[in-house]
């Protein structure tokens, strides 16, 4: 691309403050600095900060209103003593297992199908990839009416069709039930990531490899399983980390769908966190409960940096 | 291979294949629309078939939502809070992705990492003590505290994203017209943002979509029907008590998500290639 000189002024030599922070301004260990300031502030004063500010209040006993005291680690003590704790620990994991596996799966059925040859390839990509972009607290609330314990659109159609018997499961008000609707929604939701990129992944396969594999004979399971996955392996590895971490830590879902309950059975560490730390204000308390997040965080943030980076760098 | 012979019949198949996929992608929304249409009389007929309108379409739930409840603030909240906020993290994004895709200074590596590290951060992590230091310096129960957080998890997406944009443009055009008396900035400014437009688009429209659609610390830093965003206000003031008026409700989660679903249908392609960019670089 041609750079047409007459149009970028050029600087003289000018006497003056103006042209020396100009001419600063045009070294790049001090352009660098300046230009990630604003960045660097936001994120020492608003997320470094409050970081800290959570440990702080994890280990005191902080109450809305009142001035905490340094109480070291009695609240994570008294949270694993508790039922309503232990039991949400327990949902996390099988939340985020659950959904993640099924994600993954699909995923990956949906991705091939769209690498597909298809009509309307554009429209299609558009309807799969809806559920993504729609505010989930909203899209949750369609779901909550789906799930409604007298008008569940979820239990009429299985009864139509003679897949269920009448009345059908209260959804939202029995436990298993509680919580597979709240995976449903979460899968509902990110299947459309998972699809994507793995999709990305599928196209950035070389052609010939498949030819090649065809010419020796190889049938479509085994182009599956020995071109098509091995190759996919990068590129899963990412979104399977991302997605751990974020469905580990969804609020949005359970919130909407049924506020942890029943009896805690769907609560996740944000939901229980929240429900804790405002709801009947103990502050301290409610951060020792997100602060459990932070592990598998930093698991992921390790396991990020030390395969996936290295890859891309 | 009878796929290979007769390509017409393997086609419908993938396509039938596809259908299930589809559906469920959809039907909630289409449920929720049709719900939002339907007057209280079908709505509420355990009897009458829940997958279309048999009894005449109706726009009352939607007039009800307009004029009789603060949808229409909420709504003008969302679009301050989510406006303001985009723009202040694609410009901190733009400049921090540009300084660390192309310059070399002191601590460059660790604030790169610094940013990817916060991209990973969720939000549930730390609204907690946020909410605190936000009662702290006053802007409790204020969409300012709003505009003032979201940039946490916009500028690192931002950042992270355009800093795969920057590395795309060749370093030779920026070179050569700072060989011809240029400044950096000025050649910033006049030769790399305008070949970057794509990725400065994309931020932009994923930054609006992040923000329209974050919930947890809306929900928590406001509370007083003039700050809270369409989200919190859907989903806590149209419910009180055991009542609930699902025909408004599903009204207004379907104008809520409308501002979003216009960008959407307009730029398709950028959230397909934003989407695969952010999570594989």
């Amino acid at each position: 691309m041609a750079v047409r000189a007459e149009e970028i002024r050029v600087t003289g030599a000018r006497p003056g403050l103006v042209a020396r922070v100009r001419a600063l301004l045009d070294r790049e260990e001090i352009l660098g600095p300046v230009f990630v300031t604003p960045a660097l502030l936001l994120l020492l004063l608003l997320v470094a900060y409050p970081f800290v500010v959570a440990l702080y209040f994890s280990m005191s006993n902080a109450f809305i209103g009142r001035p905490s005291e340094f109480i070291g680690f009695r609240n994570f003590v008294k949270l694993w003593e508790s039922d309503a704790f232990r039991q949400t620990f327990q949902n996390a994991f099988v939340f985020t297992g659950i959904a993640v596996v099924f994600k993954v799966v699909m995923g990956i059925i949906l991705a091939l199908l769209l690498n597909e040859q298809l009509w309307f390839k554009r429209l299609i990509r558009g309807v799969v990839l809806l559920p993504w972009v729609i505010p989930t607290a909203l899209s949750t609330l369609g779901w909550w009416w789906m799930f409604n314990s007298l008008y569940s659109v979820v239990n009429w159609t299985g009864i139509a069709t003679g897949l269920m018997d009448p009345p059908g499961p209260n959804w939202l008000g029995q436990r298993y039930y509680a919580m597979a609707a709240v995976i449903t929604v979460n899968i509902w939701r990110g299947l459309p990531f998972f699809a994507i990129t793995i999709l990305a992944g599928l196209v950035a396969i070389p052609k010939e490899l498949y030819e090649a594999a065809e010419a020796d004979g190889a049938g479509a399971n085994a182009r599956f399983w020995h071109i098509t996955l091995p190759l996919l392996k990068p590129v899963l590895a990412v979104v399977v980390l991302f997605s751990t971490i974020f469905t580990f830590s969804d609020f949005n879902i359970v919130y909407v769908l049924t506020h942890g309950g029943p009896i805690n059975s769907t609560h996740l560490f944000a939901t229980l966190s929240r429900m804790i730390g405002i709801d009947t204000g103990r502050i301290g308390e409610g951060a020792a409960i997100s602060l459990y997040l932070f592990p598998l965080l930093a698991f992921v943030v390790w396991a990020q940096l030390r395969f996936v980076r290295k890859q891309t760098f | 291979m009878t796929v290979a012979r007769r390509p017409f019949l393997g086609k419908i198949g993938k396509h039938l294949l596809l259908l299930p996929f589809l559906v469920f992608a959809l039907f909630p929304f289409y449920h929720m629309t049709l719900t939002s249409l339907k007057q209280d009389r079908e709505l509420y007929d355990r009897f009458a078939v829940p997958l279309i309108i048999t009894q005449g379409p109706t726009l009352e739930h939607y007039t009800k939502l307009l004029w009789d409840t603060d949808f229409l603030i909420w709504t003008k909240n969302s679009l301050l809070v989510t406006g303001l906020s985009t723009v202040v993290s694609v410009v901190i994004g733009t400049i921090a992705a540009y300084a660390l895709a192309r310059l070399k200074f002191a601590g460059v590596a660790a604030f790169g990492t610094g940013i990817f590290v916060t991209y990973l951060v969720p939000t549930s992590l730390l609204f907690l003590p946020l909410a605190q230091i936000i009662n702290w310096i006053g802007m409790g129960d204020s969409k300012w505290a709003l505009v003032l957080t979201y940039p946490t998890f916009l500028v690192p997406f931002c950042t992270w994203l355009l800093i795969g944009y920057f590395r795309t443009v060749p370093k030779e055009i920026e070179e050569c017209a700072m060989v011809d008396g240029a400044t950096r900035i000025q050649a910033l400014w006049r030769i790399v943002l305008p070949i970057a437009v794509p990725g400065l688009v994309c931020a932009a429209l994923f930054a609006f979509t992040l923000s329209w659609n974050e919930f947890i610390y809306a929900l928590t830093f406001t509370s007083s029907s003039e700050q809270i965003t369409a989200s919190v206000g859907v989903t806590t003031e149209l419910i009180r008590g055991d009542i609930y008026f699902w025909g408004s409700l599903m009204a207004g989660a379907v104008l809520g998500s409308v501002p979003i679903v216009i960008l959407y249908v307009f730029f398709l392609d950028y959230y397909v290639s934003g989407l695969t960019a952010g999570a594989i670089k």
